[in-house]
């Protein structure tokens, strides 16, 4: 029998105070689990539609948001022109509200952007993008969500539109989206002739640098970033990332509170067992082992329920019709790694105090007034 | 007991107190142990028998005097700890098992205290249990054991790290007239088989006659009455 058995056997003695403290854990594990994946998966997501087959995103300096950027129809004709560019596609973003919808996302592009060559046309033709006046061309689950087929008239924001084709992509957003030509998203977005965002791709990869370093002294106004560099800097990425952390770290200081409380409430009714062990030789920082012992058996069995709570929860989120497309979990070996470390630091946290009140327990005194 | 082995413990002019001086549980009190002999601490109950246990076996130190147990000073944190760990076994009233846990779990904490191999462990185990006939018991929780039964535990586990002493306290007191004698006499047998010291601190007259010395313990001071 080994100490992390005795701390088993301890747990199994005092079944439904560990149940409790593997369920706080369990939750911030099941909690970080769901939020990153989501999250990951949503950059992800994002991420895609910015690097459909480019090798640069080109937007405008110092911009808070993309959908805040402004690439003028004069700097697109610019980097059109740079001897290192193979073909360069405008984008457009704006948001959108319809009935029953507050945020739809519309992607204004060329009818040559590669996104509709790839897409799987389920009504409609590519060919017919941008021809007729008044037309747009919904991704699949849009066309769900607003119950709306080739044909239809529907209204979005202030305008109404006809539906010239349904497509679907793989990318949830893309395939949640309203597709519009970029004169008519710039039009109806009253954004002159600008687009968000302009996707670039390089006749040769390795000419990048230059391109970047004449684009960017040419046009000032202007930075053009590699999509790894993009990724790694895009403040939205950031605070996703961030704000995901810290409502799934959140989620731990609770379940560290909820092994404080049952570690204590353990040690507390054993204080007379605890001063049999330091009678039958225990160390105290065996003792002390003893209780991180406990605390590290509970971080682990709320670690594996906490994914197994997790992952079905994303199995359920991504098959609830409402979010269909929209979440599409993305589990990072690096993030799994980051939660088990989290989940046992903080039992291990919680397990501090009470683990030194154990340590310090005087067998003399517990056997004499116990 | 005509010819007494080594000293095992040393005690002179020790005194205990509790609640800040306020109450002196042993006042200067002088004893020597010696291998082999078993001495009983006689007297009634709050007489002092369970601090001098204490002081013994390096679970409590001593305000005054001079303690040299096993040639260890159990003033010091380590010297007491190497004291419970190798050269003290301990007994009390109320066996103290760790209650959910089987006979074997129990006899295996002391074991695992000093990190002593599975294999090492199991024999100790197997040759102890056979002595006091709790073979069968072994795979047992503790309550599912009677009293008697749950003594004979606690005695072999006080004696797993083959301790030199054996410091016993009222280890019959929970126990009716027979099964009290019963335990008594396996632990004197087990004590005399392994050349264990044991002090037995008891207020039952029968069993202090029984041993090689009687120390009565009243008001806080020694008196050997026999031996």
């Amino acid at each position: 029998m080994r100490v992390l058995s005795l701390a088993c056997t301890n747990l199994r003695r005092h079944r439904w105070r560990a149940f409790i403290g593997i369920a706080g854990i369990a939750f911030g594990v099941a909690a970080m689990l769901t939020i990153l994946a989501i999250v990951t998966g949503a950059i992800g997501m994002f991420q895609r539609i910015l690097a459909s087959d480019s090798h640069y995103l080109v937007f405008e300096r110092n911009v808070s948001d993309l959908f805040f950027s402004s690439v003028t129809r004069e700097q697109v004709a610019l980097i059109r022109a740079r001897p290192e560019v193979a073909a360069a596609h405008p984008v457009l973003f704006g948001i959108v509200s319809a009935p029953d919808h507050p945020v739809i996302t519309c992607f204004g592009v060329e009818r040559d952007d590669p996104r509709l060559a790839k897409a799987e046309w389920r009504a409609g033709r590519r060919e017919d993008f941008g021809v007729r006046e008044g037309e747009i061309f919904l991704g699949s689950r849009a066309a769900e969500f607003l119950r709306a087929a080739t044909g239809d008239t529907i209204a979005i924001g202030r305008g109404t539109f006809r539906v010239g084709g349904v497509f679907k992509t793989e990318n949830g957003f893309e395939d949640g989206g309203v597709f519009l030509p970029l004169d008519v998203a710039q039009a109806f977005f009253s954004r002159g002739s600008a687009a968000s965002v302009v996707l670039v791709q390089l006749r040769d990869e390795n000419r990048g640098a230059e391109f970047k370093r004449a684009l960017e002294a040419q046009e000032p106004g202007v930075i053009a970033l590699e999509n790894r560099e993009f990724n790694a800097s895009y403040n939205s990425f950031k605070i996703l990332n961030f704000t995901a952390w810290a409502v799934g770290i959140c989620a731990f200081c609770l379940g560290g509170l909820g092994v404080a409380n049952t570690m204590l409430l353990s040690v507390f009714t054993r204080i007379r067992e605890i001063a049999v062990l330091r009678v039958c030789g225990f160390s105290r920082s065996q003792v002390a082992g003893l209780i991180f012992g406990e605390a590290a058996a509970l971080a682990a069995a709320g670690v594996v329920s906490g994914f197994a709570i997790g992952y079905a929860l994303l199995a359920v989120l991504q098959r609830v019709p409402r979010f269909q497309g929209y979440v599409q979990a993305v589990i990072d070996p690096l993030v799994l790694s980051g939660i088990v470390v989290t989940a046992f630091v903080t039992a291990a946290g919680g397990a501090i105090y009470p683990a030194r009140f154990a340590s310090r327990i005087e067998p003399a005194e517990a056997l004499r007034y116990e | 007991m005509s010819e007494r082995g080594e000293t095992l413990a040393i005690a002179k002019g020790v005194s205990k107190s509790f609640d800040a001086g306020r109450i002196r549980v042993l006042d200067g009190v002088s004893l020597k142990v010696h291998a082999g002999e078993m001495i009983a601490l006689w007297g009634a109950s709050g007489s002092g028998k369970s601090t001098l246990l204490h002081l013994l076996g390096g679970l409590d130190v001593p305000d005054q005097g001079e303690l040299t147990v096993c040639g260890l000073d159990p003033r010091s944190e380590a010297h007491r700890l190497e004291l419970r760990r190798h050269r003290i076994g301990f007994v009390f009233q109320l066996h103290n098992l760790i209650p959910d846990l089987t006979v074997e779990e129990n006899l295996r904490v002391p074991a695992l205290a000093i990190g002593r191999t599975a294999q090492a462990t199991r024999a100790r185990i197997d040759a102890l249990v056979e002595e006091v006939g709790l073979g069968p018991r072994l795979s047992h929780r503790i309550q599912d054991l009677s009293g008697g039964e749950r003594q004979r535990t606690a005695i072999c586990r006080a004696l797993m790290n083959e301790p030199r002493l054996l410091l016993a306290d009222e280890p019959t007191g929970s126990l009716d007239e027979l099964t009290g004698a019963t335990v008594f006499a396996w632990m004197k047998r087990l004590a005399e088989k392994h050349g264990v010291a044991v002090v037995l601190a008891t207020h039952e007259r029968r069993f202090a006659e029984a041993c090689h010395r009687i120390v009565r313990v009243r008001d806080g001071r020694l008196e050997e009455i026999a031996g």
